[in-house]
């Protein structure tokens, strides 16, 4: 817009003649801007160098070794990564299915039916928070090792706890998505609507509700994923062969694919948010806060 | 929300809407199942263990019976140095990561920065608060350790880190911190309106005038709600710490760690007394957020 003849002197009096009348207040006004965003601007260098300077020690770190990329042509030729890494998505995929399922149909019924009930609902969806993963899995270990379910004994139990413990993690997110979700679209009309056509609960749910709850839900998805991904506290004491126990496995025994790992992790955490920004343009998240530090 | 199950029995005479109560109940059931079987059973596991005395072997009578030892246990020198740690470390980097995060989100949204670095700071802000645990606290080792990038430089300027200290855990921790403080007070600074500002300078407000008597009292429960929500952040991380030191930290996270792999506390209702603190914590952590929360809420449209 600046750059077309007619807003180029005055951008910002495009819309009003008015203004273009009066220039005045526009020049005093723009000196004390310039000086103030000098302090700005060294605000925002030191958060660049905050953020940046990490991450080119790691990769600088990385780049000791000899020949130049040896760091990362070790860690991909390494099948413990791609396996840790696997399992780590496939878990995270699956954590998104669960949350999902139980997630909709209950923030949808609480919308429809039980409006009471919501305060209560999102107070135990806030519960994680309360409770940070190492707490979590300590309770889970000593709950499930015992006698009726020793789910924590077998490799099987042990993947279910922690699908399930990942489910927790993510309800703060998919909840706070999905309701932001549900309060843009007519979900009284949009239920009357389908079953007057015949349509069950189940087609409801699945061709009406999820449809429409779709940006909200990916963007919780993505966040989930992210969080899932990288995790270590729980992955670790549940004996998981994952990608964050892994990261710290190889951490331990190696001198420079460690680095190479974490900006590998970075890059994936990247894309993960990039994701959610280009699809969570619309719907603005409100509250993301990581739960896997 | 306990108090659920008893209430289909008293409308047991109304038929009719008693049955339609039990059907939407049933509705939330899976989920509310699910939370009881993988959040509130394995916390209250703790709750309870955390009031028994397992000090004593399972043969003597006195175990399993009602006590406070538990509580009065979290006093020795060793735990309570814990606790006392943790909370310092997570006021330091709430605070800091909290002033810092706030100066950065206004130097992009009020400043007269380019708007390209607005969006640049959002993404990074999103990156960089989930970047957390292992890899982040190997990026800081690489950096800031023995042998990182920056240590020679930091020996130059007459300065020394030690990577093990708290200091350096401070450092890891402001790296998700302010991040997350951008994130969150950023819609907030986006409600201080124009007119505002107008409105005061026009009554002859100075610059001061107007953050002390408009701008902060608006910003202040925002601003308040999300530094204890750093706090809380920072408290219950135990990742990211356990990388960096190796677990020789002594916050209450690594405590935990300790007893869990089970290379301390041979008496398990103090570890469980351990955990409750920090649920205790954590839950008025998160209230005083809500609270906050709610009231910064009537200035946001």
């Amino acid at each position: 817009m600046t750059g077309t003849p007619l807003g180029g002197r005055f951008p910002d009096a495009v819309d009003s003649v008015a203004s273009a009348v009066v220039p005045r207040p526009v020049v005093p006004a723009r000196r004390p801007r310039h000086l103030g965003s000098l302090v700005w601007w060294i605000v925002f260098a030191i958060g660049f160098l905050y953020f940046f300077l990490p991450l080119l020690g790691t990769f600088a770190f990385s780049m000791r070794s000899q020949p130049l990329f040896s760091a990362y042509a070790v860690v991909v030729d390494d099948p413990q990564f791609a396996e840790s890494l696997f399992y780590s998505f496939l878990v995270g995929i699956i954590t998104i299915v669960v949350s999902t399922i139980l997630i909709v149909p209950t923030a949808f019924w609480v919308r429809l039916r039980l409006p009471r009930l919501r305060p209560y609902i999102e107070f135990i969806t806030l519960l994680p928070f309360v409770i940070p993963p190492i707490i979590l899995v300590f309770g889970l270990l000593r709950s499930y090792s015992g006698d009726p379910f020793p789910l924590a004994g077998t490799d099987f139990g042990s993947n279910v706890l922690l699908v399930a413990a990942y489910v927790v993690l993510s309800f703060p997110y998919m909840y706070r998505a999905v309701d932001t979700g549900l309060r843009a679209i007519d979900v009284r009309s949009l239920t009357e609507a389908s079953q007057s056509l015949g349509a069950s609960w189940f087609t409801l749910l699945v061709r009406v509700i999820f449809p429409n709850l779709r940006v909200s839900l990916l963007s919780g998805a993505f966040l989930t994923l992210a969080i899932v991904v990288g995790e270590f506290t729980i992955a670790t004491f549940l004996a998981r062969p994952a990608f964050g126990p892994y990261i710290s496995l190889i951490g331990g025994n190696k001198a420079y694919e460690p680095a190479a790992v974490s900006l590998i992790s970075f890059g994936l955490t990247w894309i993960a948010m990039g994701l959610l920004g280009l699809i969570g343009r619309q719907s603005r998240q409100k509250i993301q806060i990581a739960g896997a530090h | 929300m306990t108090a659920a199950p008893t209430t289909p029995p008293r409308g047991a005479p109304a038929a009719r809407p008693g049955r339609r109560f039990s059907w939407a109940w049933l509705g939330v059931m899976p989920f509310l199942l699910f939370t009881l079987a993988f959040l509130v059973i394995p916390t209250l596991y703790l709750a309870v263990g955390s009031f028994e005395n397992l000090a004593v072997g399972p043969k003597d009578p006195a175990h399993g019976t009602f006590t406070l030892q538990n509580y009065q246990a979290l006093s020795q020198p060793n735990l309570a140095d814990s606790y006392f740690a943790s909370i310092e470390i997570s006021l330091v980097t709430a605070i800091g990561g909290g002033v810092f995060g706030f100066l950065l989100a206004y130097a992009v949204i009020m400043g007269g920065l380019p708007r390209f670095l607005r969006s640049a700071l959002m993404t990074f802000s999103g990156v960089a608060s989930n970047f957390a645990g292992v890899p982040l606290a190997l990026a800081f080792t690489f950096t800031l350790g023995a042998s990182g990038i920056l240590t020679p430089f930091i020996k130059a300027a007459g300065l020394s880190l030690n990577i093990y200290s708290k200091t350096a855990l401070e450092l890891a921790y402001l790296y998700f911190q302010f991040p997350l403080m951008v994130l969150i007070i950023a819609p907030a600074i986006d409600g201080l309106r124009k007119d505002w500002r107008e409105a005061s300078e026009n009554m002859g407000a100075s610059a001061f005038q107007y953050w002390r008597y408009v701008a902060l009292p608006i910003l202040l429960p925002s601003l308040l709600g999300t530094v204890i929500l750093l706090f809380g952040n920072a408290f219950g991380a135990q990742a990211t710490a356990f990388e960096l030191s190796g677990g020789a930290i002594n916050i209450v996270t690594m405590q935990i760690t300790r007893l869990l792999r089970g290379d301390a506390l041979n008496d398990p209702g103090i570890g469980y007394a351990l955990a409750m603190g920090m649920v205790a914590i954590m839950g008025i952590t998160i209230a005083a957020y809500a609270f906050l929360q709610r009231r910064a809420e009537r200035w946001q449209r």
